[in-house]
């Protein structure tokens, strides 16, 4: 069952979470620019259809409008750290593992039931407000054209005309 | 995600193979070095032959250059080929050999095609066909593209098993009548 993830409007829950063993990344720290924080079920899942490494390779789009991208799963630090060396991932893994899921429950994507966060995106603008989220179905690589149009309507383009 | 389906919708500058008015277009965003893409590459032959002028086919980049070392260059090779109107003698040379696309390689199939290697070694090197294939990726993103391979029947994003070709078929006939 889809959690009720928060909606737009919603002030984004500040948090701490480590990136790699011994830095944390605050999204408070990211005020200013537009965040999307991207929520999915578990490092290594299927190499060519991965969500992680799509985003991957989109990172520059992103970096275009100024924002910038982490990836939130319930995995550890040292999990996090061979994921990334081996998909080579340029941005930001945090790790929600203690309390566990404790982020992904403030946003309203936890699964309960399986232990991990759900397959949930949120656009946050450059004053911590939430602008856009979307909750797919677990199997489901959401893809990122929701992201570019809600990056697209926070830089004030029409949609599809980004640049 | 899937808003607005394929963007934009296939025009004179996509590489097309078949009629412009056959009632089916199937547009793949693909990887050259993509496994999974050359799994497809036989399945959409085969549907070709099967549907014949009901279908047009038309092929879209979308090289994951972090996972394949090699896709952006293939791309790149792919589109040099098309700009000398070899496009699909290149694309099938490159899934038939989608385990040898080092430089050297691409300037060997170039040669094999008949197209000038020592052209094609100045475009890899200064990025000539770099951009098309940019744009492609950029479409397949806005397109919702979110793996390789995607097919879009008609605009619309087949979710489908596209590795069950009687599947795949059922949906392409069902996309004609």
């Amino acid at each position: 069952m889809a959690a009720t993830l928060l909606q737009p409007g919603t002030p984004a829950p500040d948090f701490t979470l480590h990136a790699t063993p011994d830095q944390t990344i605050s999204l408070s720290e990211l005020r200013g620019r537009p965040v999307i924080l991207a929520f999915y079920p578990a490092d290594w899942s299927p190499v060519c259809g991965d969500q992680m490494a799509l985003y991957n390779e989109i990172l520059s789009e992103f970096h275009g409008y100024g924002a910038e991208l982490l990836g939130i799963s319930v995995d550890g630090v040292w999990c996090h750290a061979a994921f990334a060396r081996d998909r080579k991932i340029h941005f930001p893994l945090l790790a929600d593992f203690e309390p566990k899921g404790g982020v992904a429950r403030q946003y309203g994507a936890y699964r309960a039931h399986e232990g991990t966060t759900e397959r949930a995106l949120f656009v946050i603008d450059a004053e911590g407000v939430i602008r856009w989220s979307y909750c797919s179905p677990v199997g489901v690589n959401p893809g990122a054209d929701g992201i570019l149009r809600a990056l697209d309507e926070l830089a004030g383009r029409t949609a599809g005309t980004g640049s | 995600m899937s808003g607005g389906g394929l963007t934009p919708p296939v025009g004179p500058d996509d590489h097309a193979s078949g009629s412009a008015g056959a009632p089916v277009t199937l547009v793949e965003y693909g990887d050259f070095e993509c496994p999974y893409c050359g799994q497809a590459y036989p399945i959409v032959k085969a549907l070709q032959e099967r549907l014949g002028s009901r279908l047009r086919f038309v092929f879209r980049n979308f090289p994951l250059k972090e996972s394949h070392p090699h896709a952006q260059h293939a791309a790149e090779a792919a589109e040099a080929a098309g700009a000398s109107g070899k496009f699909w003698e290149m694309h099938d040379t490159l899934y038939e050999h989608q385990r040898a696309l080092t430089d050297p390689r691409l300037l060997q199939y170039a040669e094999a095609i008949g197209l000038d290697p020592g052209a094609l070694a100045r475009d890899l090197e200064s990025g000539t066909f770099a951009e098309p294939v940019r744009q492609d990726f950029r479409s397949g993103i806005r397109s919702g593209v979110n793996g390789t391979p995607t097919f879009f029947i008609n605009g619309e994003r087949f979710d489908g098993p596209w590795n069950d070709p009687e599947a795949f078929l059922a949906a392409l006939t069902q996309a004609s009548a």
